[in-house]
Order: structure tokens, then C-alpha cells, then sequence
């Protein structure tokens, strides 16, 4: 008996059913897996880190080139773009607040509105590419672009103008659907201010996409 | 607490071959990467000893130079990425992380199962390429061979990109275990050194890896779309690409030797009973190795072209490392003096590492040298001092720390007369092989040669050569000898005590092998790690 009565304290003890069986805790689950987030970011930063690096060293070594071939970005789409993602970081994080205080239909609208950003960007960003593509702005070898008369080697630039916006798509195409996923939770009533890590990851990850994206606007769209 | 019926472990319970590819069990997936590990390593084996048949006389034997330059490659490419980068984290690692902590598991099993998965998936693409006409361009994959190279370059980096993530969950695993999963009362100054040795191990994974990651995209990108940024014909740079390739690959070297140390740490203290002297100074050496590794990746690259101050800070930063690895030596040989040393298996292991790391370490200073790495760099010096670093230092670790922990993963005991015997095989074989290599390397004999007939000295190179490769064999033997008596072991094995070897550490605590919630009892921090002064276990 006094067994059993111990079993059923400790079970309410573990109490949430979200609580997996090696932690002892909600709390160190959540700090568990939030240092986890921190850490994947970390190897996030450091994948775009070494792009970073390719074009600070390309920049160095071809101040002229970048400035001349930067002109053929189109300056204010890549700004509404970046307006657009800070607005979506705003409501990633109006997403995660209202959780906290256990609305989660408020915290449903956000995470739409993010996701309607998420999918602006997109847009934005296949136009700007079809834009390239139509007028042979590409990567590399296929770059065949002929109206930038005596800039050598024009196409590094687009290299990596395509690798870092390239990858960063990717990212967002990611967010997108982790977000959605955590929407679709949400909806299902699966988190409330006793347990919302993965709106909290979310949050943490959409944040670090617009992160990088507003380094790579002005280092891209802004040359010289 | 649920805990098991005492007859029923981990190994017994549940059963089916689905229970273990489906396990969520860290102590499971140790196993299941051990078998892999290992398998990787038979291969790369093979590939070692058919390089050791073709150089054993001058002159073509039975390959043509392009067969030489595939097994070359695919040698060293299985022994780094499939064998040794995930050798010891992921199945000593895996097995002893989370029991040494008193926790019930890593930090995130899913994510542990999944690095399991995807290592497979990298080891998949990485062979593949084997099929489809194998790589020829070393394991480095240096530009501007590799993006020319009409061999299966793509497959096989696509591969190592791939098997990157593998080890970056692994990294983040227990960086995150270590810090939140620690059994009441545990300390970070309370952690066995193994513990130690991990974490360093696990930040330079997070952190470098990412790296690579991104280095052999735009390889792959480069060769499928031309995008010419390692391409000097097209405004590139090939030489960025080795400084991005070592600013991963130098740490990398940290990964592997790393979780040997902290095997030796465990090993030297349990099998002499002695406390370990110096336990903050061996903890903070290994993370001091972890962090200076990321700021000495240009010495390998004396020769290519870099400018000579970098070359001179790359060089004086590469002596600093010397400092935390000398530290660590000098504190295993203090733990020796005076302690009760025990010639078990295990304990041979670490100190045939404690001769066989400081050769290859103090080699690896006089590398660092600039002027002599001159004279030295793309000699057969280099390939005895990393093989005397990787195989003396890991190998010889990791099967140490294999034959330590063997009683507790499986409940039985291997043979010792059997093992000791292995021990001498290994030990001699190793030093046959590649003692003579600095020899060889010191009087001119280039690497990745296929044939060294016609080079001046080629006499004296075919002896120095000859007698490598019977050392290679009288090795191939140790590591069969060693093979038979463990697997052997687990069908006749007399059944292992608790604490067969007396160690203090929470592993021992449990039973052997240990149920699936690792603690029947919730573990209780009492004692530290290695208080051999206050604590008698029992069984010595």
C-alpha cells in the first residue's frame, strides 16, 4: 500500500505527459533543450560563417568588382524583404509571449502571420531570382551577363550573392515548415505556459533566420 | 521509480531486432555504432595492408598507380571520417557518458538514434563512391585536383558532409548532457576526467564541423556548377580551400586524440587505484587543447604559399599545444608513481599510449618547426608521426578503454592471457610499422608513392619499406587475435563482477551489464571520481 501511495506521489510529482521519462523535471527538460537550440544556432552561425568569410576575403581582394557588380541587385526589393522579416521576428516573438500567458489562439495568429511573412519573403525573392536568371546573371560559369564591360571576374560576386541567399532560402524554407508544424500543435491545444520549448524553438531559430539575413541586405544590396 | 526485475539488462530486455534499431537506449546505441565502427575499421584495414603489399618491394607489385592513389584515398578517408572521428564519442562515449553522470540517458535519445541513421546514410554515399570508380584525390579533397579529378569526388564528400552532422548531433548530445544531466550533489569539478576529455571533444564537434559543412558544399557546387571560387583560372583562390578544409580538419585531429586522452585519464587512475594527480590541470589541458586547435590549422600549409609571418604565429602557437599535452603526460606518470599497478589489459594499453602519443606528439613539434617541416613536409616522417598519434594515441586508447569497459557493456570477461598476448602482437606490430617510417621519411621517401624504384635511394628504402609491411601483418594478426577472444568472450565468458577493476566511478556502481534504466536506484554523489585515499572499493 504505502508503495503504491509512494508510486502515484511521484507520478504527479513528474506530473505533465510532455516530460520525458530521463528528466526529472519540466525545468530541466526546458533548460535541456533550449541549450540545445542555443548550440544548434551556434553551428548555424558558424555554416554562414564561412560564407561570410568567402566574401570578406573576395571583397578585400576585388574591392572594384564587388561595387560594380552589386548594381544589378535590385536595392528595394532586398529592403522590403528585410522589412518584411524583422516584422515576421516581432510577431515570432508575440508568438512565444502569448503562450506564456496561455492564449494560445492569439498565439495561432501570430505564428500565421510569421508564416504569411515567411511566404512574402519567398515571393520577393523569386522574383528577384527569375530577374537574374532571365537576364543570365548567374553563378560562375554560367554567368553570361554582358553589360559590365571591363569588370573582371564579375560572376565571384554572383557565386556568392547565390550561395549565401541560396542557403539562406533553404533556412527559410525550413523555419517554414518547423513553424508550421508547432501552428498545427498549437491548434491541437498541445502547448500551454507549462510547456510551449517548441514555439520557444522556433522563435529562437525564425529569429537567427532574420539574423542573418539582415547582414547579408546591406553587405549584398549595399556595396560601397 | 520503475526499475527492472533484477535478471533482466539491457542486452536481454526487450529483445527482437526491431527493440534495437528502434531503441531510444544510449547504452544500445553505443553497441550499434560499435559494430559499424568496427567494421569500418576492417575495411580500412584491408585497404592499409594491400598499400603495405604493394610498397613491400621497389617497383610495380599488383597496382597501377591510379588503383595506389583509390586505396590511398579510400584508406584514409574510411579511417578518419567512418572510423576514428566517431570511434570513441559515439560507443564509449555513448555507452559510459550518461552512466558516469548517474544520468538515465543523454540529453536527447531521439537525436542520438537519428546521428546513428545518419551516419549510416554518410557512410552509404561515402562507399558508394567506391562502386562508381572510388576517389583519387587523397582525403583531403585539396582543390584544384578534386574539382578536375574525374573520379567520384561528389559522392564521396557528399558523403562526409553528410556523416558531419552525425557527429555534430553527437557534440551537441552531450555537450548538453553534460551540463544539465549530472546526477544530484556531481560537480563539474567532480566529473571523471573522462567526462572531461568528452566535453572538450564535443565543443571543437559543434564548432568545426559547421566548417567543413560549408567547404565541401561549395566543393560540390564548384564541380557541378562552376562557380570558380577555388578556381584560379576563373578569379579563385585553391589555396582558400585548404585553409577552410584545415580550419575544420586541424581540430578534427583534437576530436579524434581527445577522447583517447580521457580513456588514459580513466584508465591509468582505476588500474594503479591511486588518486589521479593534478585532476584540475588534466581537465583544463583538455580544454586548452580544444581551443588553441582552432588557431594552428597553417601548419599545414608551410609549403603552400601562405605568408611567412603566418607561417611563424602558426608555427609558435602549434609549440603552445605542447605545454597542455605535456601537462597531461607528466600527470598520468605522477598518478603511476607509488600507485598499486596492476599489468591487467586495459593498463598496458595506456602505457604502451603513454610511450607511443609522446613520440608522435614531440614528432609533431619538430613538424611545427618551420625549417625543418621544409625538409620533412610530404614525407613518409609525416605518415609515421600521425599514425604514431591516430593508431598509437587513439587506436591504442580506444582499445584500452574497449577492454576496461568490456565487463560492464557485456557482463563478461575477456581472457586475459589471450589479451595480453593481443597486447604484445599490437605493440610490436605497431612500432615494426612505423618506427622506420621516420627513418624513411627523414632520408627523402615521399609519400603516396605507388613505386619507389629509380629514386636514389631506393635500397635503402625498399628495407625500411620490407620490414614496414611485415610489421603490418604481425599487426593484422594482433587485431585478429583480438577479435577472436572478445567475441569468443561473450559466448564462454566467465561472467564480470560489478566492479571487476575497483574503479569509484558511477558506472561501476550499477550492475553488469546495466539495466536499461542504467540505476536500479536513483545514484547519490558520495565520493569523487578517483578518492582512492578515502574510498576502499570493493574487489581489490
Amino acid at each position: 500500500m504505502e508503495q503504491v501511495v509512494a508510486i502515484a506521489g511521484e507520478e504527479h510529482h513528474r506530473g505533465h505527459p510532455a516530460l520525458a521519462h530521463h528528466f526529472h523535471d519540466m525545468e530541466q527538460q526546458h533548460e535541456s533543450i533550449k541549450l540545445g537550440v542555443w548550440l544548434f544556432l551556434v553551428t548555424e552561425v558558424l555554416l554562414f560563417g564561412g560564407l561570410f568569410c568567402f566574401y570578406a576575403i573576395y571583397r578585400a581582394w576585388n574591392p572594384e568588382m564587388f561595387t560594380q557588380a552589386h548594381q544589378l541587385l535590385d536595392v528595394k526589393l532586398g529592403a522590403i524583404n528585410t522589412l518584411v522579416l524583422i516584422f515576421s521576428s516581432v510577431t515570432a516573438a508575440l508568438a512565444i509571449r502569448s503562450i506564456q500567458l496561455d492564449r494560445p489562439k492569439q498565439t495561432a495568429m501570430f505564428l500565421v502571420v510569421t508564416l504569411l511573412c515567411a511566404a512574402t519573403f519567398l515571393v520577393i525573392k523569386y522574383f528577384e531570382y527569375s530577374h537574374k536568371i532571365h537576364a543570365h546573371i548567374l553563378p560562375g560559369e554560367l554567368f553570361a551577363y554582358t553589360h559590365l564591360e571591363g569588370v573582371a571576374n564579375p560572376h565571384i560576386f554572383f557565386s556568392i550573392y547565390f550561395a549565401m541567399t541560396g542557403l539562406h532560402g533553404l533556412h527559410v524554407v525550413g523555419g517554414m515548415v518547423f513553424l508550421g508544424f508547432v501552428l498545427i500543435r498549437t491548434l491541437q491545444g498541445t502547448y500551454s505556459s507549462e510547456y510551449y520549448i517548441p514555439v520557444e524553438m522556433g522563435g529562437l531559430y525564425w529569429h537567427l533566420v532574420d539574423l542573418i539575413w539582415i547582414y547579408l541586405f546591406p553587405l549584398l544590396y549595399l556595396v560601397g | 521509480m520503475h526499475s527492472s526485475p533484477p535478471d533482466q539488462n539491457f542486452l536481454s530486455h526487450p529483445k527482437g531486432l526491431a527493440s534495437w534499431l528502434f531503441t531510444l537506449d544510449h547504452k544500445r546505441i553505443g553497441i550499434m555504432y560499435l559494430i559499424l565502427i568496427c567494421l569500418a575499421f576492417g575495411l580500412g584495414g584491408f585497404f592499409a595492408l594491400s598499400i603495405r603489399l604493394e610498397l613491400m618491394r621497389s617497383g610495380e607489385q599488383f597496382m597501377d598507380q591510379d588503383t595506389y592513389n583509390k586505396f590511398f584515398t579510400l584508406h584514409g578517408a574510411v579511417m578518419v571520417f567512418l572510423f576514428i572521428i566517431p570511434s570513441i564519442p559515439a560507443t564509449l562515449g555513448n555507452f559510459c557518458l550518461p552512466l558516469m553522470l548517474g544520468a538515465k540517458d543523454v540529453a536527447f535519445p531521439r537525436l542520438n538514434l537519428a546521428s546513428w541513421y545518419v551516419y549510416v546514410i554518410g557512410a552509404a554515399f561515402t562507399l558508394f563512391s567506391v562502386v562508381t570508380g572510388a576517389v583519387d584525390t587523397g582525403w583531403t579533397f585539396y582543390s584544384p585536383y578534386s574539382t578536375q579529378s574525374s573520379t567520384s569526388v561528389i559522392s564521396m564528400t557528399f558523403g562526409v558532409f553528410i556523416l558531419g552532422f552525425s557527429s555534430i548531433f553527437t557534440g551537441l548530445n552531450f555537450v548538453v548532457t553534460i551540463h544539465k544531466m549530472r546526477a544530484p550533489g556531481m560537480t563539474w569539478y567532480q566529473m571523471p576526467l573522462f567526462v572531461w576529455g568528452t566535453y572538450a571533444t564535443s565543443v571543437i564537434q559543434v564548432l568545426a564541423t559547421p566548417v567543413l559543412g560549408i567547404t565541401l558544399l561549395l566543393l560540390i557546387l564548384e564541380k557541378t556548377l562552376g562557380i570558380g571560387i577555388f578556381n584560379p583560372e576563373m578569379g579563385g583562390d585553391p589555396v582558400l580551400f585548404q585553409h577552410f578544409f584545415w580550419f575544420y580538419s586541424h581540430p578534427a585531429v583534437y576530436i579524434m586524440i581527445l577522447p583517447g586522452m580521457a580513456i588514459i585519464s580513466e584508465l591509468i587512475a582505476v588500474h594503479s587505484h591511486k588518486k589521479i594527480f593534478g585532476y584540475k590541470l588534466i581537465a583544463y589541458s583538455s580544454v586548452a587543447i580544444a581551443l588553441l586547435g582552432f588557431l594552428v590549422w597553417g601548419h599545414h600549409m608551410f609549403v603552400s604559399g601562405q605568408s611567412e609571418f603566418s607561417s611563424m604565429v602558426f608555427s609558435f602557437i602549434t609549440f603552445f599545444i605542447g605545454i597542455p599535452t605535456g601537462i597531461k603526460i607528466f600527470n598520468w606518470m605522477t598518478t603511476l608513481y607509488k600507485g598499486q599497478i596492476c599489468l591487467t589489459t586495459p593498463m598496458l594499453y595506456a602505457l604502451a599510449f603513454l610511450i607511443l602519443f609522446t613520440i608522435g606528439g614531440l614528432t609533431g613539434i619538430f613538424l611545427g618547426a618551420l625549417g625543418l617541416d621544409i625538409h620533412l613536409h610530404d614525407t613518409y616522417f609525416v605518415v609515421a608521426h600521425f599514425h604514431y598519434v591516430m593508431m598509437g594515441g587513439t587506436v591504442i586508447a580506444f582499445l584500452g578503454g574497449i577492454h576496461h569497459w568490456w565487463p560492464k557493456i557485456f557482463g563478461k570477461m575477456y581472457s586475459e592471457f589471450w589479451g595480453r598476448i593481443a597486447f604484445v602482437f599490437i605493440f610490436l606490430g605497431f612500432n615494426m610499422t612505423f618506427f622506420n617510417q621516420f627513418m624513411l621519411g627523414s632520408q627523402g621517401m615521399p609519400r603516396r608513392y605507388h613505386d619507389y624504384s629509380g629514386l636514389y635511394k631506393t635500397d635503402l628504402f625498399e628495407r625500411y619499406h620490407g620490414f614496414s609491411s611485415y610489421g603490418a601483418m604481425v599487426l593484422g594478426v594482433g587485431f585478429l587475435i583480438i577479435a577472436t577472444y572478445l567475441i569468443a568472450s561473450l559466448f564462454n565468458g566467465k561472467a564480470a563482477s560489478n566492479n571487476p577493476w575497483g574503479g569509484l566511478t558511477f558506472e561501476w556502481a550499477t550492475s553488469s551489464p546495466p539495466p536499461t534504466e542504467n540505476f536500479r536506484e536513483e545514484p547519490i554523489f558520495k565520493h569523487g571520481p578517483y578518492d582512492y585515499d578515502k574510498v576502499l572499493p570493493e574487489n581489490i
